[in-house]
């Protein structure tokens, strides 16, 4: 085999099982490809959101515009009232979200893993029935808007995205796996209670699967516009992704500060609203995209734990 | 409980007769999440008792005063959705897309994911991996301004390219028949790399030695993957397959609204799923048990899928069923 290049050396094991080298070539083109589509956009609307409006309005959307322009992330500073809002909320709902999500689902994951527990049939049946049916969104809708009467208050963002069932069966198998039963057994022998089990000896060994709710919860808290587009109608708790979804049907939503001396529609004449969404949308990528490659390899843990039969 | 005292009974060793103050502290640890699934997970299937109702408001009284009092509906409330015509259009999209994303998403992801696991560069297949993870962070909201970017028919990169082309510009957003495929790609575009990163994960934890084995007899790299690497991961395939075929009856409603700039009618042929009925039919003034009539048909075929699919694997594989 010819084909042992510096790079393939290093592996030991393999060398006489590699692919040839023009395979690999061809292979690196196509995920290079691969990789280029899934970024282009980002970069793309990037650029809008620094095009001046008058080159966008003269060449369309372009990946190299004629003339540069921060005045969308300018306007965006002017309606920093909206905007810090609306990051309030999003930040407000995430963490808040997280901290209850992670709590509820480890909680519950715990005692579904203790093997003894008599009422933990009662408890696997109410975490698997939601799996396979569910009342749908109307019900939802009504349970929430209706009955609970959380419409308009942070909490009808919060609470029915805190806790899934597949979250749980992971923490479960976790334990299940991850925690000796000898441990749990000596720590009762020594008086310590339940609680004092799972806040002292479960929760500072089980930081991975922490970590991966925490994330799942977090993303699926930030990424969030459809809660808000069912029961939010107040601006004040309008979060970032929802203001997005509004100024994509309604391009002056954000338009409501205007500046001394000019009158509300001279002032959404003035706002540079193809860049400014643009902007927006840069806002709500950038702490994702700064965030997600150190905590990837805790979503691929997650989806392997959860991919073990429990 | 019969079943689960039974259970024990046979693992000798976690015998428990009697109600310890262990299971009160346990059932304690639980119940907040008891309480959250009582609320947001049960009470709703309460709820769907809307659908059999002709629900009309008492006015001044509480909603589930009024509930109790509307009159019986019988099935009016399915008749009516069932017979609408849109229904056959629905079922049509919601079934016929679903059937395309799972069939690429298992073909693509797997694919790829062979093909990464054997790149002579792990620092590359890792930034690669990185890259194409991305899509699945954004929200459908962010994607819909990606395509919001290429699609706008006056500014959008894709008129410009046709009409440097010498094409004519195409008003994308009420041409229906490109949408099946911008759909489709969307969904592929969004899921291909976190697929391929599950599907990755479990071809590194295939015994090495199996290929070793192989490439003495002679086996070809297409013979192993083939032979060695699709085999070990059938299960995996297969459970995706039916985490995905119980959810035939639901579409990514994001994927459907939002790409789509909130189905308009000039695409509601071709994009309108069950989900999308629903959220429509819920701003609009049609009857909530009319609304809740229809989820509650998409429901129960969900619960009917995931039951059958199941029974299916359970047959050809026992090993690899989820319930």
């Amino acid at each position: 085999m010819p084909e042992s290049s510096n790079v393939a050396a290093k592996k030991s094991t393999f060398r006489l099982n590699d692919i040839k080298p023009g395979t690999n070539r061809l292979f690196n083109a196509v995920f290079t490809l691969m990789s280029v589509i899934s970024l282009f956009p980002v970069l793309f609307v990037f650029m809008i959101s620094i095009s001046s409006e008058k080159a966008i309005n003269r060449n369309g959307y372009s990946l190299w515009p004629e003339e540069f322009s921060l005045s969308a992330y300018a306007f965006l500073w002017n309606e920093r009232g909206t905007i810090f809002n609306a990051l309030f909320i999003s930040f407000a709902v995430t963490v808040l979200g997280t901290v209850i999500g992670v709590l509820l689902t480890t909680a519950l994951g715990y005692t579904l893993s203790r093997p003894g527990f008599r009422l933990k049939g009662v408890y696997t049946w109410m975490v698997f029935i939601p799996m396979i049916f569910n009342g749908g969104m109307v019900a939802n809708y009504v349970v929430v808007a209706n009955i609970l009467h959380l419409n308009n208050t942070i909490w009808c963002l919060v609470l029915p995205l805190a806790m899934s069932s597949f979250n749980v069966v992971i923490c479960k198998t976790f334990f299940r796996t991850s925690i000796p039963d000898s441990i749990v057994e000596s720590a009762k022998i020594d008086g310590a209670s339940q609680f004092t089990i799972f806040s002292r000896i479960v929760v500072p060994i089980s930081k991975p699967v922490f970590a991966t709710i925490a994330l799942f919860l977090t993303f699926g808290y930030w990424n969030d516009w459809f809660q808000s587009s069912l029961y939010i109608s107040n601006a004040k708790l309008v979060s970032l992704q929802a203001l997005l979804n509004n100024m994509m049907k309604n391009l002056d939503y954000i338009a409501n500060n205007p500046d001394a001396g000019l009158s509300l529609q001279q002032y959404k004449n003035s706002m540079p609203s193809e860049s400014v969404r643009m902007a927006i949308a840069i806002v709500i990528i950038i702490p994702i995209a700064c965030a997600y490659p150190f905590f990837q390899k805790y979503f691929i843990s997650g989806l392997t734990v959860g991919a073990v039969k429990g | 409980m019969k079943k689960e005292s039974a259970m024990q009974a046979t693992a000798p060793k976690k015998r428990r007769k009697h109600w310890t103050s262990d299971d009160t502290e346990l059932t304690l640890l639980g119940l907040p999440a008891a309480l959250w699934y009582a609320v947001f997970c049960f009470l709703p299937m309460f709820g769907l008792l809307i659908a059999f109702k002709d629900f009309k408001i008492t006015a001044g009284k509480s909603f589930l005063y009024s509930l109790l009092h509307s009159d019986w509906a019988g099935f009016n409330n399915f008749k009516f959705f069932l017979t609408s015509n849109t229904f056959f259009e629905l079922l049509r999209n919601t079934i016929l897309y679903n059937l395309v994303f799972i069939i690429l998403g298992i073909l693509i992801p797997v694919t790829l994911a062979i093909m990464i696991s054997q790149l002579f560069s792990r620092r590359l297949s890792k930034a690669y991996q990185t890259m194409m993870f991305f899509p699945h962070f954004m929200s459908w909201v962010v994607v819909s301004y990606f395509v919001f970017a290429f699609l706008n028919p006056d500014k959008g990169l894709a008129n410009a390219v046709i009409q440097f082309f010498g094409g004519d510009k195409v008003m994308w957003y009420s041409k229906p028949q490109y949408w099946p495929f911008i759909l489709i790609f969307m969904q592929v575009w969004k899921s291909v790399g976190y697929n391929m990163v599950v599907y990755l994960a479990s071809i590194t934890g295939i015994d090495t030695t199996l290929y070793e084995a192989a490439t003495l007899d002679g086996a070809s790299k297409f013979q192993q993957a083939i032979h060695i690497t699709l085999p070990s991961l059938k299960p995996v395939i297969i459970m995706m397959f039916i985490l995905n075929v119980g959810r035939v009856f639901y579409s990514d409603f994001g994927l459907f609204y939002q790409v789509t700039q909130g189905v308009p009618n000039s695409l509601s042929h071709v994009a309108s799923t069950f989900d999308t009925y629903i959220f429509a039919a819920l701003q609009s003034n049609v009857s909530i048990g009319k609304t809740a009539a229809a989820g509650l048909f998409q429901s129960v075929c969900c619960c009917i899928t995931v039951l059958i699919a199941n029974f299916i694997v359970s047959k050809i594989d026992e090993e690899s069923a989820i319930i």
